[in-house]
C-alpha cells in the first residue's frame, strides 16, 4: 500500500469513529448547556442502545422497528433517571451532580452486566456485501451507515435547533438560563428534554456502531470519555464545535494508531488534547476571555 | 480569640483521641482480612487527604491522581527490584520525582479552569497510565513487574505482616492528616480558601493564586506518590491496572462522599466507600447465590447516588448538619416546655 492510500485508509476509519464521538459529544454539550452538568453516564446510553438493538434483533424484530424501539427504550430509561436522581438532587453542588452521574453510570453498567453478562454481542451489518474499495483504501458498508447516520442526525439536530419551539427554547437556555426562565421556559422540562434528547443521540450511536465494534457491557466508559474530550476540544458549549471536535478526535486517533503505535493510540489523543487546551484554554471553538464577576 | 483557641484545642484533642483509637484498634482485630482492609483504608486515606486539600480548600478538581499514586508505586518497585536501591531512598525519590512532575505539568494545566481543568488532569492521568502499559522493558507492561518488590524494614523489623504494616501505614496517614491540618490553618490555608471562594477576588487582594494552586497540587501529588510506594511494598507486585482512570474517579468519589472541607472527611469517605465495596462483595453473593463478584457495583452506584442526593456536602457535613438540626429542635422543645 502506498502512503497516500494508507493515509486515506486511516482517514476513513477515523471518520467512522469520529462520527460516533461526535454524537456522544453533542449529547454532552446539550446536557451541559442546559443543566451545567457533565454527564458521565453519556457513554452508557451508547452501550444501552447497542444492547437493546442486539437483543431485539436477536428476538426476531426487523431492523427498522428494532432501531426505533431501542432508541425509545433508552429514552425512557434516561427519562426515569433524570426524574428520579438528577431532579431530586436540588441542593447538590456541580461536583456532587457529577458524582451522581458517575454513580448512575456505575449502576447502569452493573445492571447491564447482570442482564447481558460479559460476552461481547455481535450485530449483523445493516446491509450485506463485501468491503468497498476507494482509491486503494477499503471501507466496510457499515462505516458508510455510521457516517450517513451521523450526518443525517446532525442535520436533523440543527433543523430542530433552528425551527422548532423546543429547539429554540433549548438554545435560549444556552444563551441565558435566567432570561429564558423569565420568558416562561420551564427549566425542569428543559433539563428532562436535554437528557432524553442526548439519550436518543447516544442510543443511535450505539446502534450503528454495534456491527463494527461488538457490544459489551463496559464499552460505555471509554466512549463516554472520548465524547467528553471531543466536546471540550470543541469548547463545551458549541454544538458545531462538538461535531468537529468528535471527527477531529477520531481522525487523530486513527492516524496516531496507524503511523506511530497502536498501544499509544489513547495516549496520542490525550497529548493532542492537552496541547489544544494549553494553546487555546477555552477549546478550539470556545470563547475564553474576561468574565464578569 | 478565646473561642478560636478553644476550637483549636478541641481539634487537637480529637486528633489525639483518634490517634490513640487507631493504634489500639489492631489489637482487637484478629481477622487478617479485616486488617488488610484497614491497611488499604490507611493507604487510600493518605491519597484522599491530599486530594481534599486540592479540591476542598483550593477548589481545584483532579481526575488524574491515580497516575501520581502509580508513579510512586512504579518508582519504588523499579528502583528496589531492578536496581537494588534501598526502599526508603526509593520512596523519597518517588515522592520528589512525582512532586516535580506534578509541579511542571501543573504550570500549563492550572491556567485552565473548571471542566477544562478536570479534563486536562484526566488526560495527564491517562497518558501516564499508557506509559505504564507500553514501556514494557521498564515497567513489564500490562502483566506487571516480573521481579519481586522487597518488604520494607527498619533495622531488624521487617514489615511483612498485615499487623506490622498497619502501624507503618497509619503512622504515615496520621502524619499526612496532621500536616494537612497545619497547612489548612496557616496563612497558606487561608489563601487557598480565598481561591475557593473567588479566585478573582483573591487575586485582586494580592494572593498569588497560581503559585498556591501549583504548590498544593504538587503536595497532593507527593501524598499520592508516598501512598503508592507503600502500596507497592505492601502487595510486593505491581501492574498498571490499579492506577487507571477508575482509581482516579474512586479517589474523587471518596473525597466527595466524605466531604471536602473538613479534615475528617477523607477518613470517613475512604472508610465508607471501602467498607461498602468490601461489604457488598461478601453480602451480595449470600443474598443472590448465582451472582458473581462484580454485581455489587449496581448497589454501589445506587448508594452513591442516594448519598449525594440526601447529603450533597458529603458525610461529614451531613452528620454535622443533622446534629445541629437535632440540637436546634431540642432547644426549641426546651424553650416551649
Amino acid at each position: 500500500m502506498s502512503l497516500a492510500s494508507e493515509l486515506l485508509q486511516y482517514l476513513l476509519s477515523g471518520l467512522t469513529m469520529g462520527g460516533i464521538y461526535a454524537l456522544v459529544a453533542l449529547g454532552f454539550v446539550i446536557i451541559h448547556n442546559v443543566t451545567g452538568i457533565i454527564n458521565f453516564a453519556q457513554g452508557e446510553f451508547v452501550m444501552l442502545g447497542g444492547m437493546f438493538m442486539v437483543t431485539l434483533v436477536g428476538a426476531g424484530v426487523p431492523t427498522v422497528p428494532a432501531l426505533v424501539l431501542s432508541v425509545i427504550l433508552v429514552m425512557i430509561v434516561v427519562g426515569i433517571m433524570e426524574f428520579g436522581a438528577i431532579r431530586s438532587a436540588k441542593r447538590a453542588s456541580p461536583v456532587s451532580l457529577v458524582i451522581i452521574t458517575i454513580g448512575l453510570s456505575t449502576a447502569i453498567r452493573g445492571i447491564a452486566l447482570l442482564v447481558w453478562g460479559t460476552n461481547p454481542y455481535r450485530l449483523e451489518p445493516f446491509t450485506a456485501g463485501g468491503p468497498i474499495h476507494i482509491g486503494g483504501a477499503t471501507i466496510v458498508p457499515q462505516s458508510l451507515w455510521v457516517i450517513g447516520t451521523t450526518a443525517a442526525v446532525l442535520a436533523l439536530t440543527f433543523f430542530m435547533f433552528e425551527y422548532t419551539y423546543w429547539g429554540k427554547a433549548l438554545r435560549a437556555c444556552v444563551v441565558n438560563k435566567f432570561a429564558a426562565r423569565l420568558m416562561g421556559i420551564n427549566p425542569q422540562k428543559m433539563s428532562l428534554f436535554a437528557f432524553v434528547f442526548s439519550a436518543a443521540l447516544g442510543a443511535l450511536a450505539g446502534i450503528v456502531i454495534a456491527p463494527i465494534t461488538y457490544v459489551t457491557y463496559d464499552m460505555g466508559l471509554m466512549l463516554g470519555l472520548k465524547g467528553f474530550v471531543a466536546a471540550v476540544m470543541g469548547g463545551l458549549s458549541s454544538t458545531p464545535g462538538a461535531v468537529i471536535g468528535g471527527i477531529a478526535l477520531g481522525v487523530i486517533e486513527s492516524l496516531g494508531a496507524g503511523l506511530v503505535s497502536s498501544g499509544y493510540k489513547d495516549g496520542i489523543a490525550f497529548i493532542i488534547l492537552l496541547l489544544v487546551l494549553f494553546l487555546k484554554p477555552g477549546g478550539i471553538f470556545g470563547t475564553f476571555g474576561s468574565k464578569r464577576v | 480569640m478565646k473561642e478560636l483557641t478553644r476550637r483549636k484545642r478541641l481539634r487537637h484533642f480529637l486528633i489525639a483521641l483518634f490517634t490513640v483509637f487507631i493504634f489500639v484498634l489492631p489489637f482487637f482485630v484478629s481477622n487478617n482480612y479485616y486488617l488488610s482492609v484497614l491497611v488499604v483504608i490507611g493507604i487510600h486515606t493518605t491519597v484522599v487527604v491530599g486530594l481534599c486539600l486540592l479540591m476542598g480548600y483550593a477548589g481545584q478538581i483532579s481526575l488524574g491522581h491515580a497516575a501520581f499514586y502509580g508513579l510512586g508505586a512504579y518508582t519504588s518497585g523499579i528502583l528496589t527490584s531492578t536496581y537494588n536501591i534501598s526502599p526508603w531512598l526509593a520512596i523519597l525519590a518517588g515522592a520528589m520525582g512525582t512532586g516535580i512532575v506534578a509541579y511542571i505539568m501543573g504550570i500549563p494545566i492550572f491556567r485552565l479552569k473548571e471542566h477544562y481543568l478536570a479534563l486536562a488532569t484526566l488526560g495527564l492521568g491517562l497518558i501516564i497510565h499508557v506509559v505504564f502499559m507500553e514501556e514494557v522493558e521498564l515497567t513489564g507492561g500490562p502483566s506487571g513487574l516480573s521481579k519481586g518488590i522487597p518488604y520494607l524494614a527498619i533495622g531488624n523489623i521487617v514489615f511483612n505482616t498485615d499487623f506490622k504494616y498497619y502501624f507503618l501505614v497509619w503512622t504515615v496517614a496520621l502524619l499526612a492528616i496532621i500536616l494537612a491540618n497545619n497547612v489548612v490553618h496557616s496563612r497558606i490555608g487561608r489563601a487557598l480558601r480565598s481561591i475557593h471562594g473567588s479566585e478573582i477576588a483573591a487575586q485582586s487582594l494580592g494572593v498569588d493564586t497560581g503559585k498556591f494552586k501549583l504548590q498544593v497540587f504538587a503536595l497532593s501529588a507527593v501524598y499520592a506518590s508516598i501512598a503508592g510506594s507503600l502500596y507497592a511494598h505492601y502487595i510486593t507486585f505491581i501492574s498498571p491496572s490499579p492506577f487507571g482512570l477508575m482509581t482516579s474517579i474512586q479517589f474523587v468519589v471518596m473525597a466527595v462522599v466524605g466531604g471536602l472541607s473538613n479534615i475528617w472527611g477523607p477518613i470517613l469517605g475512604v472508610t465508607g466507600v471501602t467498607v461498602l465495596t468490601e461489604g457488598l462483595k461478601s453480602i451480595v453473593p449470600q443474598l443472590i447465590p448465582q451472582a458473581g463478584g462484580e454485581y455489587e457495583i449496581v448497589v454501589f452506584g445506587l448508594i452513591l447516588v442516594i448519598i449525594m442526593i440526601f447529603l450533597p456536602e458529603g458525610l461529614t457535613s451531613g452528620v454535622v448538619r443533622l446534629y445541629e438540626e437535632w440540637r436546634y429542635r431540642k432547644e426549641r422543645a426546651d424553650e416551649t416546655s
